[in-house]
């Protein structure tokens, strides 16, 4: 794999390939030096012109952990705060020979486009309202994780479809791996035509109670000025995930960040059902067999078996 | 020979400007000559002089003395085509295209004349902007030009121009393209002035309400690729409202690029009805779907209005068939490199297209059987009508308006450069069968293919 670009352009045995290295990448991380190295000499550039918390800061991390020199670059007080264009961001940040590009950008195709015009392999932390491939690993890592299998599950993805990549990229890799998928929400942020892509679509939560997972979106304020719902009351209202409407049998997930009392209630945020904080964690080793497999790929080792030959070997642990 | 067509009374070279030169003498010998509206299918020997179609001649026995000739057996004539909807980017966006540029590109896809729109930097909206321009296509435009003025001041939509002072500066028509005029009360004034200053006015129909923040087709594709939509109804419901406005006040009206099955259907019923009303259709929406965006390239799938379905696509074609479409526009449309090297959603709108229009639907539409070559050639030159402007034909004693082309020839777009000062060609890379070999536009020689070598009389 030279790029992660999207997860539409991955098999469901390449995503099993990807979860299966971060299942290895797991066992590094209880180590107590959490650190092998794979990409020792080689440059991971993370270009954010977006801001992120949990992307940019365990992509980063992965990186360091995989032991490759990172450079990290926001767009808040870069060039692009003087119009330098996102080619010549490219052709700049290309100067220092980076093995890897990690592209976080406001609009669709960006990380597409950024492939065409460097050697480095390219990640897609985010295009516009497009795709977020890897957002879309850790959901299936985690779930993967928790039932064994996501074949037959049946998954729910509930709130503003229209402005989300995770509701994009999270339905194709749920089908891909065997889910059914329902998208639920008002009827003014369910992207019209998305009936065409294989799912249900639900303009109410009726019938949620036959979901094994409910998978909530961020609900964001901008929406109400813009006329898509009348208030965040009504919102909270017809489609905020509560302790009421979540099964005790039922699990829950969110790309977060969460705005407590919108989409979901206090209650069920916290509640055993609630799997937020294994995404968070299960981000981190997904973002480590990306990096893997994008730059050390076709290695068919396992980082968790030390000082085999050229295998990844944790640093400072005796083989 | 008795064509049954007749000639025209105007020429385009009376009623449009372009760089004077020198009448052609020409012999196409042996060529297949193609003009449906005259009612000509024939081989013959074409003859050009004196800025006419001087004779048809029975083929092999032209008179050739003094006249260059070319050996055109296997060749086709057709009226040379007319594309009612230019963009020359003149004045303030020359590093785009200007007068010289964007005419030469007209001759090489065959056209003998076109029509300029107004949405320039600053838009023409003054007769001293008009004037500028005739006079600019005067000194370097390869086939004559004609020119639109904005309807309202500065395309504001706001208020109207000094419409009658810009027909006499020599407006052909007027067109806020590029933007719609939203407020139907103004549109309302405008088409009540025109029976005052007359010129047709040209329309492009987007409900911005509908459409704002939107960069394609809204339907599956837009959803599974999470770029805002450009709903057909964003169109359909504007060209509703302008059939009910031109029809309310006996006014006339031409629709710019039709994209949607729904406004094809509402311009065949306002026809139905006697509205004066008439549309194109530009090449990329007749050959394209909104599934060529799936590759996110904003080079050659970024347009507005927006390719859309198949089933409009299938509506646009069933509207050349009846009718309903009358012109082919290229909507020609010339962006730099650094407009379109961004991701999709910032990308500017817009796609070159004089110099593929009609090998791309000879490519799509002919060879396929979809539409035959007949309704192609008719509908290409089908724009100058709309704007009291003469219909290119082939008629004995018409104006040599005469494009040349090899039907069978293939040639790979973009390969040789372009005519263009801009290379955002929606058919860049692809294989197109059927190519222009020489325009003569206003019986002057406007272009001849470099590889395209010229017979010598014996």
């Amino acid at each position: 794999m030279k790029h992660l670009l999207s997860i539409e352009q991955l098999s469901r045995e390449e995503i099993e390939a990807i979860l299966d290295r971060a299942e290895s990448f797991a066992e590094v991380g209880r180590r107590d030096i959490k650190k092998v190295p794979t990409l020792r000499g080689r440059t991971v550039v993370s270009l954010f012109y977006e801001a992120s918390t949990r992307t940019s800061s365990s992509f980063d991390l992965a990186a360091k952990r995989l032991s490759a020199d990172l450079v990290s670059v926001k767009a808040a007080g870069s060039s692009v705060e003087k119009g330098e264009s996102l080619k010549d961001t490219i052709a700049t940040l290309s100067a220092y020979d980076p093995a890897a590009i990690v592209i976080r950008h406001p609009y669709a195709g960006a990380a597409q486009m950024v492939a065409g015009w460097t050697t480095a392999g390219v990640v897609n932390a985010g295009d516009g309202k497009h795709e977020h491939p890897s957002q879309a690993l850790l959901d299936v890592y985690t779930l993967r994780r928790r039932l064994g299998s996501l074949d037959g599950v049946r998954i729910w993805i509930v709130g503003d479809v229209l402005h989300s990549r995770v509701a994009r990229s999270n339905l194709i890799a749920f089908e891909r791996m065997g889910a059914e998928v329902t998208v639920c929400g008002p009827p003014t942020l369910i992207p019209r035509g998305i009936e065409e892509l294989v799912c249900e679509v639900s303009y109410s939560l009726d019938g949620i109670e036959e979901a094994d997972v409910v998978y909530a979106l961020r609900m964001q304020k901008e929406r109400m000025s813009e006329s898509f719902v009348p208030s965040l009351r009504e919102y909270a209202a017809c489609f905020q995930i509560d302790s009421r409407r979540l099964h005790p049998r039922q699990l829950l997930m969110h790309p977060g960040p969460v705005n407590r009392g919108v989409e979901l209630s206090g209650e069920a945020i916290d509640s055993p059902q609630s799997l937020i904080a294994e995404q968070v964690a299960a981000g981190l080793v997904v973002r480590m067999a990306i990096l893997y497999e994008l730059l050390a790929g076709g290695e068919s080792s396992t980082p968790s078996t030390a000082g085999e030959g050229s295998r990844p070997t944790p640093i400072g642990t005796s083989a | 020979m008795s064509a049954q067509g007749e000639i025209p009374t105007t020429r385009l070279r009376d009623e449009l400007d372009g760089r004077p030169g020198e009448d052609a003498h020409l012999v196409l010998r042996r060529v297949t000559v193609l003009d449906p509206v005259a009612g000509i299918d024939a081989v013959y020997d074409v003859v050009v002089r004196d800025g006419q179609v001087a004779a048809l001649a029975a083929p092999g026995e032209a008179d050739t003395e003094d006249a260059e000739v070319v050996e055109a057996e296997g060749l086709h004539a057709f009226p040379a085509f007319f594309d009612p909807h230019v963009h020359l980017r003149t004045p303030g966006h020359e590093h785009k295209e200007d007068v010289e540029t964007g005419t030469r590109a007209a001759a090489a896809g065959g056209y003998c004349g076109i029509l300029a729109m107004a949405n320039t930097e600053p838009p023409v909206s003054t007769a001293a902007g008009i004037s500028a321009l005739r006079e600019q296509a005067r000194v370097g435009a390869s086939v004559p030009v004609g020119f639109l003025a904005t309807v309202t001041k500065g395309m504001e939509g706001a208020e109207l121009t000094e419409m009658v002072e810009l027909r006499e500066a020599g407006a052909l028509g007027f067109s806020d393209d590029g933007l719609p005029i939203t407020d139907a009360g103004v549109m309302r004034r405008a088409l009540q002035y025109q029976h005052l200053c007359g010129g047709n006015i040209a329309l492009h129909e987007e409900d911005p309400r509908l459409s704002t923040g939107g960069a394609m087709h809204e339907g599956p594709v837009s959803a599974a690729l999470g770029i805002g939509g450009i709903p057909s109804v964003s169109e359909s419901t504007m060209v509703a409202r302008d059939c009910a406005l031109a029809a309310h006040e006996s006014a006339r009206i031409h629709i710019q690029h039709l994209s949607a099955a729904e406004s094809v259907g509402i311009v065949r019923a306002a026809k139905a009805t006697g509205v004066q009303i008439s549309a194109e259709a530009s090449p990329h929406h007749l050959c394209l779907t909104d599934e060529e965006v799936r590759t996110l390239d904003p080079h050659r799938f970024k347009m507005n209005p927006p390719i859309r379905e198949e089933r409009d696509r299938q509506a646009l074609i069933e509207g050349l068939r009846d009718g309903t479409v009358e012109c082919i526009a290229t909507d020609h449309a010339p962006h730099q490199p650094e407009e379109k090297d961004v991701p999709f959603e910032q990308a500017a709108f817009g796609v070159t297209g004089l110099e593929t229009a009609f090998a791309a639907l000879h490519t799509e539409l002919v060879l396929p059987g979809t539409i035959d070559l007949a309704l192609l050639v008719e509908r290409m030159a089908g724009g100058a009508e709309p704007f009291d402007l003469p219909r290119p034909t082939l008629a004995p004693g018409a104006e040599a308006n005469v494009v040349l082309c090899d039907l069978g020839a293939e040639w790979t777009v973009g390969e040789d450069g372009y005519e263009s000062r801009s290379a955002n060609s929606w058919c860049a890379g692809r294989t197109l069968t059927g190519r222009v070999l020489m325009t003569v536009a206003a019986g002057q020689i406007a272009y001849r293919l470099r590889s395209f070598s010229l017979g010598v009389a014996s």
